[in-house]
């Protein structure tokens, strides 16, 4: 243990269910500076179950930022203010003695409050469901090497592939949009040779789902890539614009 | 043609809608400004460049038909998705934390693109209903440069005028840019100097319609 422990005043967001308004409540939480943002939360967790009351409904699973999972909105930023990681790596000690916390859920039509911090992030789901896979034929194993790949080729897709769905890009965007989301999902297929034949259908189809759901529209505003835990770039939004331009144009689907 | 309807209506059609006819009336722009320069060869070189003009006044129609239709698209389709953006948040957030993470430019498109379609309003009663519809200048030689000179030394009128195209310098600085990545060119190699060519290209354009009116109201001396 290091440093002096932090007086924090917390302004949390508190909602009973999906249909009930909901309100901050305010907390008042000494911390250890090593503490994380979520250790911090379990520690005031129990310390609202040892008075009886009800404790803050939010969500983590891996804490090594990787699952994408956690997400809150901290003083106005998804994530907190440090950039490029997830909720469950900022500790404590990015904060001061005396600071307000203002703790939001993600906020967007299209990711409804559950409860307290918890957003209801399924659409995700669904838009993987609609073309985030490959239809891959059975047989023999291919031989390594069978088919090429140039090594910056396999390095962006990975790069597109690095994200982990947290949804921080929809709760950064002055429009809730998912563009970087479905963007990089779209490129991390598209640019291998793998994902090639389903191209146009798989874009197409997860656009409309998108665009169904409610997700805004990008007005490339880029706050997306400057919230994303993963750093996926703004590129990959503009090769899924290429990838709907060339499907809409080419694919012999006339109907979505 | 559903399948084009269904593009154009979808989030990335939208955005192409916007970028396509975006950069048609930044190409617009560019004409306009260069076309107004004649205004400091005096009278003679300003009423000769209006002349000039008249003379292919079919043609003129034509493309102000087709002007009209660009500003038209881009004005619905950018209040269409300023409007359905604001529903995708229903509930905002009590915090902003807006200025961290992106630009002032970006986030106020709606609200310069409104100021500069009032002064678009107001310039076309002006400027462009005096020159086609007044039948004043036919007689007049000069009447033309006497119409600008007049309306630009109205200080209501060149203030207003000085500061919608401050305005749509901060419109075309997040535009120009935002063009280029809807339409998929962004390449680490060239976007940066896109971006910088976008903020040179709107400085620019700022600075040069600005100048119109500065010129007149301090430092014409004619009347």
């Amino acid at each position: 243990m290091s440093g002096k422990h932090l007086n924090l005043k917390l302004k949390i967001w508190r909602q009973s269910g999906p249909q009930t308004a909901g309100s901050f409540v305010d907390y008042q939480i000494e911390v250890s500076p090593d503490d994380s943002f979520l250790e911090m939360l379990d520690e005031l967790n129990n310390k609202l179950e040892s008075e009886g009351k009800e404790p803050i409904a939010f969500e983590s699973d891996c804490r090594e930022g990787i699952c994408g999972t956690c997400g809150l909105v901290i003083n106005g930023q998804p994530h907190g203010p440090i950039p490029k990681i997830a909720t469950c790596q900022l500790h404590m000690r990015n904060f001061n003695n005396g600071d307000t916390i203002w703790i939001e859920p993600f906020r967007a039509k299209a990711f409804p409050v559950l409860k307290d911090l918890i957003v209801d992030r399924s659409g995700f789901d669904e838009i993987m469901n609609a073309g985030g896979f490959i239809s891959v034929n059975t047989g023999g194993v291919p031989d390594a090497n069978d088919i090429l790949i140039p090594k910056e080729v396999a390095s962006e897709s990975m790069d597109a592939a690095a994200c982990i769905g947290c949804g921080a890009c929809v709760a950064a965007c002055k429009n809730a949009s998912a563009m970087l989301f479905v963007s990089a999902k779209v490129s991390q297929f598209a640019l291998l040779p793998q994902g090639k034949p389903e191209r146009f259908r798989r874009v197409e189809k997860m656009v409309k789902v998108m665009d169904d759901l409610g997700f805004g529209s990008c007005t490339n505003t880029y706050a997306c890539e400057a919230e994303c835990p993963k750093g996926i770039s703004i590129r990959n939004i503009a090769r899924m614009n290429r990838e709907y331009f060339l499907a809409k144009v080419k694919s012999k689907e006339l109907e979505v | 043609m559903g399948w084009l309807s269904e593009a154009l209506g979808s989030s990335i059609g939208k955005k192409f809608v916007m970028a396509f006819t975006g950069i048609g009336l930044i190409l617009f722009l560019i004409f306009h400004l260069v076309g107004n320069l004649t205004l400091y060869g005096g009278p003679e070189a300003f009423n000769g460049y209006v002349h000039t003009l008249d003379i292919v006044k079919p043609i003129i129609r034509v493309i102000e038909v087709g002007l009209g239709l660009v500003f038209i698209f881009h004005i619905y389709n950018g209040i269409k998705l300023w409007w359905e953006n604001k529903k995708a948040r229903p509930n905002d957030y009590k915090i902003s934390g807006k200025s961290k993470n992106s630009t002032l430019f970006s986030r106020t498109m709606i609200q310069t693109g409104s100021i500069v379609f009032i002064f678009l309003v107001l310039h076309l009663a002006t400027f462009w209903w005096l020159f086609n519809f007044s039948g004043e200048p036919h007689e007049k030689g000069d009447a033309y440069y006497a119409i600008v000179v007049e309306w630009f030394q109205i200080e209501w009128y060149a203030i207003f005028y000085v500061i919608a195209v401050i305005l749509l310098g901060f419109h075309l600085n997040h535009g120009f840019q935002s063009a280029f990545q809807t339409f998929g060119w962004n390449h680490k190699k060239y976007f940066q100097f896109i971006q910088k060519f976008g903020t040179a290209f709107a400085v620019i354009m700022a600075l040069g319609f600005a100048s119109f009116p500065i010129y007149f109201l301090f430092f014409y001396g004619g009347n």
